[in-house]
């Protein structure tokens, strides 16, 4: 029982890190494509993380399985809205930032 | 400690958003400042246990409101000059200088009525009395009679249904307000969807139509309803217009009038049922009471999606796709 307990603070805080470079990402990053490329690491792979650990403290199964559900949503709905946000941004003409460029 | 500290970002994050959205000068960046504000106003309800307005803030205050800004936004700029170029802030000669003398009256004496008002309410949250419960106790003592055991949808469809039934009468009379201003531009053709929004759409929406169903009937003992449901089912309407799924489009004018009109409509006949029956307006008997609120619901939760896609899409849902060669290359 303490194992499964210690795993699940471990994975939630193993997934803090991606939401701290994504913020990093968000607020550095020289355009919107990289931005986007930051952002979505952390609403993947960290939300992912968090929510593993979550579901391992849940106090039930249904409760474990409505933590995942929320992550497979996220998970499409963080794909989507870049997708649309970056297609709309190359719409209005933005060039991917290039290093040569600058 | 941590409660505490996390109020307090909250309510700092809070003030310090809705100054960023009222100092803004591009009407863009204004707008999305606001479904942030939505989000954390959201949070804060949570917070004070009432997650039944946190819903329907995220939903409505946030989600939809936000949506029908943008769309506003994006149908102002595109009759003005060029899509580029934003409906900003007030650009020079347009409006009212600020150096004038009678805005600067003006100005001093809004700022003393709202001091003014500040005041009073910081007054009177001082002299509350601590312990003041407001009119819970006449609550829980009459839930037994209300037919359900949500105290917010006891007091919402039961205690203060006549309330509610004109709140339902005010949102149709707004889209028959927003239908009579006539048709508005159409806004899709510009920027026909991606597949990947098309796909994204299709899959979300049963789970959408699903979960406004569970709400609707999680009312009757836990937070949720016919406005919070409503706004997921309208969310959902919503990605089927933005997808350009033409599933809206195909009704046929006279059910969506119907539709829109039924909550209301069903609401009315009961309520005069009632009235018939016991000499009261919507004075259900404690028997049947849990039925009618639910039939009630039931149809309000359609007409309140179907009247808050309509007053996003400017009332009417405009017939005719995009033609094929001005479908977009990039996908």
């Amino acid at each position: 029982m303490f194992l499964i307990e210690a795993l699940g603070v471990l994975l939630v805080l193993a997934g803090m890190p991606f939401f701290l470079a994504g913020t990093l990402g968000l607020l550095r990053f020289p355009d919107v494509y990289t931005r986007l490329h930051a952002l979505t690491k952390a609403d993947n792979l960290g939300l992912g993380l968090v929510v593993l650990g979550l579901a391992l403290q849940a106090s039930s199964w249904q409760a474990a399985a409505k933590l995942l559900l929320i992550w497979v949503l996220v998970l499409l709905a963080s794909a989507t809205a870049c997708h649309i946000v970056a297609r709309s941004a190359l719409h209005r003409g933005l060039k991917p930032w290039n290093r040569k460029e600058q | 400690m941590i409660e505490f500290a996390m109020d307090i970002t909250l309510v700092i994050s809070l003030l310090w958003l809705a100054w960023l959205l009222l100092a803004a000068q591009d009407m863009f960046k204004a707008i999305i400042l606001f479904i942030i504000f939505g989000l954390f106003m959201a949070l804060v309800w949570a917070r004070l246990n009432a997650p039944d307005v946190a819903l329907a803030e995220a939903a409505i205050g946030s989600g939809l409101s936000g949506a029908l800004l943008l769309a506003s936004l994006r149908r102002s700029g595109e009759s003005g000059a060029g899509n580029e170029q934003r409906a900003g802030g007030l650009e020079p000669g347009s409006g009212i200088t600020p150096g004038s003398a009678t805005l600067n009256i003006t100005h001093r004496l809004l700022t003393v009525l709202i001091i003014g008002l500040a005041g009073t309410l910081v007054w009177a949250a001082w002299v509350m009395p601590p312990q003041h419960s407001g009119l819970t106790e006449q609550v829980t003592a009459r839930m037994q009679r209300s037919g359900v055991s949500n105290p917010v949808t006891a007091v919402l469809l039961n205690f203060r249904g006549y309330d509610t039934l004109l709140e339902i009468g005010v949102l149709l009379l707004a889209l028959i307000c927003v239908r009579s201003l006539g048709a508005l531009p159409q806004f899709l053709t510009l920027r026909p969807p991606g597949m990947v929004l098309m796909a994204f759409t299709r899959l979300l929406v049963p789970f959408m139509v699903l979960v406004a169903g569970y709400l609707l009937w999680a009312g009757a003992h836990a937070p949720g309803g016919a406005f919070q449901g409503g706004a997921v089912l309208a969310a959902a309407g919503v990605l089927l217009l933005l997808a350009d799924i033409g599933l809206l489009q195909s009704c046929p004018e006279r059910l969506l009038r119907a539709l829109a009109a039924l909550g209301f409509t069903v609401f009315l006949l009961v309520a005069s049922m009632m009235l018939q029956a016991s000499g009261q307006i919507l004075n259900y008997t404690p028997a049947r009471a849990g039925a009618w609120i639910l039939l009630i619901e039931s149809a309000a939760l359609i007409s309140i999606a179907l009247i808050l896609v309509l007053l996003f899409s400017g009332g009417r849902f405009e017939k005719g796709r995009v033609p094929a060669q001005e479908r977009d290359p990039v996908q």
